[in-house]
């Protein structure tokens, strides 16, 4: 066994599979475990997800939003037990790896796109996933098109 | 306990406690070490245990050292070491027993030593964190040098010359270096594997040396005394 796969199977028991499939500039709610004394509860932490860094265990995800005009921006790791739920709220389409430039926007210029590049995506499916069927009316636009 | 063990550097991760806190790991893996000699006070003037890591082809060891390694029935070995212990604990090891990380169980702290990563010739800002000069107010070309090495200093004596062990730059790093009281986070015997909190000397596949805590610092003390 490898360096890289003696760190890794370190890290087994961490690994989780209720980790939705997101991508830079989908909108996210994080569920996070709050502990106070010896009382739990779940605190929701919903933006942008700007950014991903890292791999495996040490994966951390940074999620933007703004509140009172103020932007807010939380870096999770990914894996921690502290992390209770991810829910992917909405895509967004993104053209590049990091979103730091949403930092200097204001107002609507700080929308992104819902991902539907090329009609391949529609909104609310999860992005590896086919579309649905296409609906009657542009599945026979399609059609037209084709034959042209 | 007085057990040491020898071992490699495999990286670091990280892991997180069971409320959420990400702890910084280095993984180790040690032994399993052969006892290869064991010094008496009788004929050798002190008491330790020597122990053998990693094997190493016939070929590639001296026929000296493959006898030595033979004497103990073991295979060739690429890496010895001792560690001391008292008369009483010496005569509980036997030549040839095999050591390994099970050995550490129950410990809470260790001591490691490495040989740290090399850095070459390295100027005094680097090596032994001088401030160097000022950046501006008329500095020129000597932004990062030591400043005056003179001065008086008792063994200096008649006819000049430098305080011995003056810090100059020099080279740096390639050195053993012991870290005192990690952690130990996790102990794996069946791979070998010890996780260790925070980080180790030296690069990932290096050799290490593991030794339980010989003397903890103040908080870690009172923190082991209060589990007691």
């Amino acid at each position: 066994m490898g360096n890289q796969q003696v760190i890794e199977s370190v890290n087994v028991n961490f690994s989780r599979t209720d980790v939705p499939r997101m991508d830079v500039g989908d909108t996210v709610s994080v569920h996070c475990r709050i502990i106070e004394g010896q009382k739990e509860r779940i605190q929701v932490f919903q933006g942008v997800l700007i950014g991903r860094a890292g791999r495996g265990v040490s994966e951390m995800i940074t999620v933007r939003r703004v509140v009172e005009d103020h932007g807010v921006e939380r870096i999770f790791p990914l894996l921690s037990p502290k992390v209770a739920q991810i829910d992917v709220v909405r895509r967004g389409d993104a053209r590049r790896a990091k979103l730091y430039y949403l930092r200097d926007r204001a107002g609507k210029s700080r929308r992104l796109r819902d991902r539907r590049r090329g009609m391949k995506h529609v909104a609310g499916l999860p992005i590896g996933e086919m579309p649905s069927p296409v609906p009657a009316s542009s599945g026979e636009s399609k059609g037209d098109a084709k034959k042209k | 306990m007085g057990v040491s063990l020898l071992g490699t550097k495999i990286g670091m991760t990280r892991t997180f406690t069971s409320d959420g806190a990400s702890v910084p790991v280095t993984v180790l893996r040690l032994g399993p070490c052969v006892v290869t000699q064991i010094r008496d006070s009788e004929k050798d003037g002190y008491s330790a245990v020597q122990i053998g890591f990693g094997e190493v082809k016939a070929r590639n060891s001296s026929i000296p050292l493959i006898g030595h390694d033979a004497k103990a029935g073991s295979s060739p070995r690429r890496h010895h070491r001792e560690f001391r212990v008292s008369p009483e604990e010496a005569a509980k090891f036997t030549l040839g027993q095999e050591l390994t990380v099970k050995d550490f169980e129950g410990a809470t702290y260790v001591d490691v030593i490495g040989t740290s990563k090399g850095k070459g010739f390295q100027g005094v800002m680097k090596r032994y964190h001088f401030k160097g000069m000022f950046a501006s107010h008329g500095t020129e070309r000597k932004h990062r040098s030591p400043g005056s090495i003179g001065g008086l200093c008792s063994n200096r004596g008649y006819g000049g010359g430098l305080k011995k062990g003056k810090r100059m730059a020099g080279r740096m790093g390639d050195e053993r270096v012991t870290v005192r009281s990690l952690d130990v986070v996790r102990i794996d015997a069946e791979n070998g594997l010890m996780l260790v909190k925070g980080a180790v000397p030296g690069a990932n596949r290096g050799v290490v040396m593991v030794r339980g805590a010989v003397r903890l610092n103040r908080s870690k003390a009172r923190k082991l005394g209060g589990k007691k």
